[in-house]
């Protein structure tokens, strides 16, 4: 018994050389928006030799080699990378893809994943053990975690009656009002920040009758920073007649924040929490 | 009859042009063979691992993986695939007596598309078993069923009195294609961002996924269709003279019919199912040959078979190293290089289109 502990421990301390050499000079491919931004976070993007077409943050990011869709992957392309490790989101596919890339002996690690701020923290430590950078990753855990316990304090600290009825409008065009939902990312960075949203009922993002914006009286609208078929200045939104009686008209009040910044519950997602709690409560 | 011909067998003028076409469709598949086996993302050598294979030497496993694992079946796939939608477009335009008929006239497309894009969105709902058992088949199975499901409906509101109506067929599949367009609609409207985006790489069609698994469960119901396909040649010539004609002339008209429908939504449903909606291949391969060597549907079948699988495979080739290393869905790749060509060939003729 003993002697078999033994031996275990020597093949563990035989390979972890290797597996050092490979952390260092290892072509690692991820797959996975956020996965990506988390291999930047950990400072480790020499290694990343590709990304998927989600993978778009850093800037940096996007001058990678782009292996396409997460979930309609070629096995062809993808081994072409010649990948020593792959970091995968849970739903990268087709699963034939998948089945053949692990039996090609890549490294293939899945990283799950449920977009809560659990889950946030979890992914940087896995993606940094899979990189052999535990150490870094437990720093940047650490840093998150305190940032989303803030965060919390701070939405715990705004009385129940207090709370702002925000409004994630993802697109006016046209005066169509696209808002979010039940579910979604924007309803979770909203709650994160201490706030509700305003727009209930439904479920993901879903384009608005103009009565149901009226019913919902947001006292905040928040949208994603960006210019393009998206945007909409201010004096429109406010001017459109399903918008101009709310709270939130009167007030002039409206957040926006970079769209991955604020949705992607990535790394940067403690701060962004933060960051809109400020924005709203001042 | 003339004597001589009787005598001397001399090959006429229409029969030699038909044999060139066959060869020169023949040479077009081994090609298309070779530059799907030999290319792609990776720069394996198909050449190596075979030499490999020939010599006894252990090739690169990488390759051989490649070669093995993800070309090969890929290629075979995209074979049965390409045969299977070039002959139901056949049959279909021989069977309607149309020139815009295709696989889809008989609800199998939009009875496929219904169902997958069910699938993709509800199949979260499924129960956990049936998730855990069937999960990542479930979308092939219901886009299979539903195009069965469809063309068995469609069949049943055309027949009367042991009797099926073209007319209606035609006119009941379009009724069937607006509602499952509407319930797809539904589907789409409360599909989240990631489900639309897995109805948009379905809606058109690639090979990405292929696996031995595929060509195993798709290929032994493509072959039965293929090979029941030629049985119905004579009758499909006979009923371009008309129905009462074909009656005339001996042809079991209603069994034709239903065997000619009960093939193609066996060969399509299969094709769809696994590799989503590819269109174009169904009306292009008939018409092109129609153009080179007349209607006769008994040599029109095979070499629309041979041309529906060079050209869906050298499609998918071209789809998967134009943006290497990531791919083009295949639908994309077929239909901005079959309409050019397509019109391109009908400029270029003298005469309109006569089926």
């Amino acid at each position: 018994m003993r002697r078999r502990h033994f031996l275990g421990l020597a093949a563990g301390l035989a390979t972890l050389p290797m597996w050092s050499a490979r952390a260092a000079t290892g072509r690692v491919l991820c797959l996975g928006g956020s996965l990506t931004e988390t291999v930047f976070a950990l400072g480790a993007e020499a290694m990343l030799i590709g990304r998927d077409s989600t993978s778009t943050y850093p800037v940096a990011a996007e001058a990678l080699p782009d292996v396409g869709y997460v979930r309609a992957l070629s096995a062809e392309g993808v081994l072409a990378m010649a990948p020593d490790l792959i970091l995968a989101e849970e739903d990268a596919g087709p699963p034939e893809v998948v089945d053949v890339l692990k039996a090609s002996g890549v490294d293939w690690q899945t990283i799950d994943d449920d977009h809560t701020p659990a889950s946030v923290v979890a992914k940087v430590i896995a993606v940094g053990a899979a990189l052999g950078l535990t150490d870094k990753a437990t720093a940047l855990a650490a840093k998150i975690e305190a940032q989303l316990a803030e965060a919390a304090t701070m939405a715990a600290a705004v009385p129940e009656d207090k709370r702002k009825r925000v409004l994630f409008i993802l697109s006016a065009e046209g005066g169509k009002i696209m808002a979010a939902g039940a579910g979604s990312s924007a309803e979770g960075i909203i709650h994160l920040a201490g706030a509700e949203n305003a727009a209930q009922g439904f479920g993901g993002y879903k384009a608005l009758s103009d009565e149901a914006v009226l019913d919902a009286a947001p006292d905040l609208i928040l949208m994603m920073d960006r210019a393009g078929d998206h945007a909409a200045d201010n004096e429109t939104l406010f001017a459109l007649p399903a918008l101009a009686t709310s709270p939130a008209a009167e007030a002039r009040a409206i957040v926006r924040m970079d769209g991955l910044y604020l949705l992607g519950f990535g790394p940067r997602t403690g701060q962004a929490a933060l960051d809109l709690h400020r924005a709203i409560y001042g | 009859m003339s004597i001589t011909a009787d005598t001397f067998p001399v090959p006429s003028r229409r029969e030699l042009r038909a044999a060139r076409l066959r060869i020169g469709l023949i040479l077009l598949f081994a090609l298309a063979a070779v530059v799907s086996l030999g290319s792609g993302a990776s720069g394996a050598s198909a050449v190596a691992v075979l030499k490999s294979l020939l010599t006894g030497d252990s090739a690169d496993p990488r390759d051989a993986l490649v070669l093995w694992e993800i070309r090969l079946p890929r290629f075979l796939l995209g074979a049965l695939i390409g045969a299977a939608l070039a002959v139901g477009g056949a049959v279909m335009q021989g069977l309607f007596r149309n020139p815009l008929a295709d696989p889809g006239l008989v609800g199998v497309g939009a009875g496929a598309a219904l169902g997958a894009v069910g699938m993709i969105v509800l199949g979260g709902m499924m129960p956990l078993v049936v998730q855990q058992f069937a999960g990542r088949h479930l979308v092939a199975l219901a886009a299979c069923f539903g195009g069965w499901v469809f063309t068995l409906v469609l069949y049943r509101v055309a027949t009367r009195a042991g009797r099926t109506s073209v007319a209606t067929m035609l006119l009941a599949g379009i009724a069937l294609g607006a509602l499952a367009g509407a319930f797809t609609g539904v589907m789409v409207f409360v599909a989240d961002e990631k489900q639309l985006r897995d109805l948009t790489f379905w809606s058109l069609g690639s090979l990405a996924g292929a696996s031995w698994l595929k060509v195993w469960t798709a290929g032994p119901m493509i072959i039965v269709a293929l090979a029941v396909a030629p049985l119905l040649a004579k009758g499909l010539n006979a009923l371009a003279l008309g129905e009462a004609a074909a009656h005339h002339m001996g042809v079991p008209v209603q069994r034709l019919k239903r065997l000619a429908v009960l093939t193609v939504a066996l060969a399509t449903g299969a094709s769809v199912a696994v590799a989503g909606a590819i269109g174009f291949i169904g009306i292009v391969v008939p018409h092109l040959l129609r153009l080179a060597n007349g209607p006769d549907h008994r040599t029109l079948l095979l070499d629309a078979a041979l041309l529906g699988v060079a050209l869906l495979v050298i499609a998918d080739a071209i789809s998967r190293s134009i943006v290497a290393p990531a791919e083009l869905p295949l639908g994309i790749i077929t239909a901005v290089a079959g309409a050019p060509v397509f019109l391109w060939i009908l400029i270029r003729q003298n005469s309109v289109v006569d089926l």
